[in-house]
């Protein structure tokens, strides 16, 4: 239904804190275990992009400005 | 496809020095979305605090001047004055504003310089590891106050934004918080209109955001947006405290003449209508 939005996480800002993960209203998001950063986290990662709207809740809570938007 | 949501122009590319889930860089992209909105990157002036968002003048790509502790509004007074034309903003927290610089804080709102301050209120000392702030709830733990804020020695927190909200320089006052996306847009909204009032030189803005500090809290981020909710919120109510444009007037000037027009002591006649009036009313 919504196969044409998806998130981009900036692994270089993204510090793995779940806030994304927390407001996300379709729980498609989570943190990615098999990729460790720099900074040594593991950053976020859209599970399933058949299902983002786009509703930008997991860009507006971020608080390393890590998320882009895209639809 | 169309980016909806994009890091704004106004921030730089560094990565900021904040613990992960810290609220911080909530507000440091509504303020650079704000001026990136407004066009004002070239004329914005921030002013850095001492805490953790010391280094704040190294994400934001306008202007910025790093104060001493508490004395960023003395620093942005001196700034706005020497160019009016700018759009200045203090970005300080709750040590910084409400405790060491609580003297400039109180004077800059009462002199009514036409400046905007951003409080992060997030209720404890967040650079040295954790203190009791002014605005420490009564009972909350901290290392200063290991076995809860105790107000028989310690005293109240401080509420910034309904104090200032009685100082005649005040144009706006609004107290926001950033612990749901809902609650973020309002943010937003309010950060541009403080600076929208204050290009207008309506008088002096403060945006108070109810903010969290999950390390210090001892919380992880997604516990200490839910304590922040049910704690710091009911004693510090998100709102509107003074917005003299919507309450139909000018500026803060012309609101504070009003006021004193209201008060019967000061004005012989005002207190003829009314039974009593004055102090026995």
């Amino acid at each position: 239904m919504y196969m044409t939005a998806q998130i981009i996480v900036n692994e270089n800002y993204c510090k793995g804190c779940g806030l994304c993960i927390e407001v996300c209203p379709r729980g498609i998001i989570a943190l990615n275990p098999d990729v460790i950063t720099a900074k040594g986290y593991h950053p976020a990662k859209l599970t399933d992009e058949s299902r983002c709207s786009a509703c930008t809740n997991c860009a507006l809570i971020c608080p390393d400005v890590a998320i882009t938007v895209e639809r | 496809m169309t980016t909806v949501f994009k890091r704004p122009a106004a921030l730089t590319d560094r990565q900021f020095s904040y613990c992960p889930g810290c609220s911080h860089g909530i507000v440091h992209r509504l303020i650079a979305e704000a001026i990136d909105e407004l066009g004002i990157e070239g004329k914005a002036v921030g002013i850095a605090p001492v805490g953790c968002s010391v280094f704040a003048y190294e994400f934001f790509s306008c202007d910025m001047v790093q104060a001493a502790h508490g004395r960023a509004p003395a620093v942005a007074t001196g700034i706005k004055r020497a160019v009016p034309g700018s759009i200045v903003f203090s970005y300080q927290g709750d040590g910084d504003l409400a405790s060491i610089g609580m003297a400039e804080t109180i004077h800059v709102a009462s002199r009514g310089e036409k400046i905007t301050v951003i409080f992060i209120n997030n209720a404890i000392y967040g650079m040295t590891g954790g203190q009791m702030a002014p605005t420490t709830l009564p009972g909350q733990v901290t290392q200063t106050s290991p076995l809860g804020r105790d107000v028989e020695i310690a005293g109240y927190p401080i509420r910034i934004c309904e104090l200032l909200s009685t100082l005649d320089g005040v144009a706006l006052a609004e107290r926001v918080s950033v612990d749901t996306p809902r609650n973020i847009r309002t943010a937003k909204k309010a950060v541009k209109k403080a600076f929208e009032y204050q290009a207008e030189g309506l008088g002096y803005t403060i945006v108070e955001v109810v903010s969290t500090c999950p390390t210090n809290w001892g919380l992880s981020p997604v516990e200490a947006l839910g304590w922040l909710n049910e704690n710091l919120l009911p004693y510090y109510p998100p709102g509107v405290y003074r917005d003299v444009k919507a309450e139909g007037f000018a500026n803060a000037a012309e609101a504070s003449a009003a006021r004193l027009a209201a008060s019967s002591v000061a004005d012989p006649t005002a207190g003829k209508d009314a039974e009593g009036g004055g102090c026995n009313g």
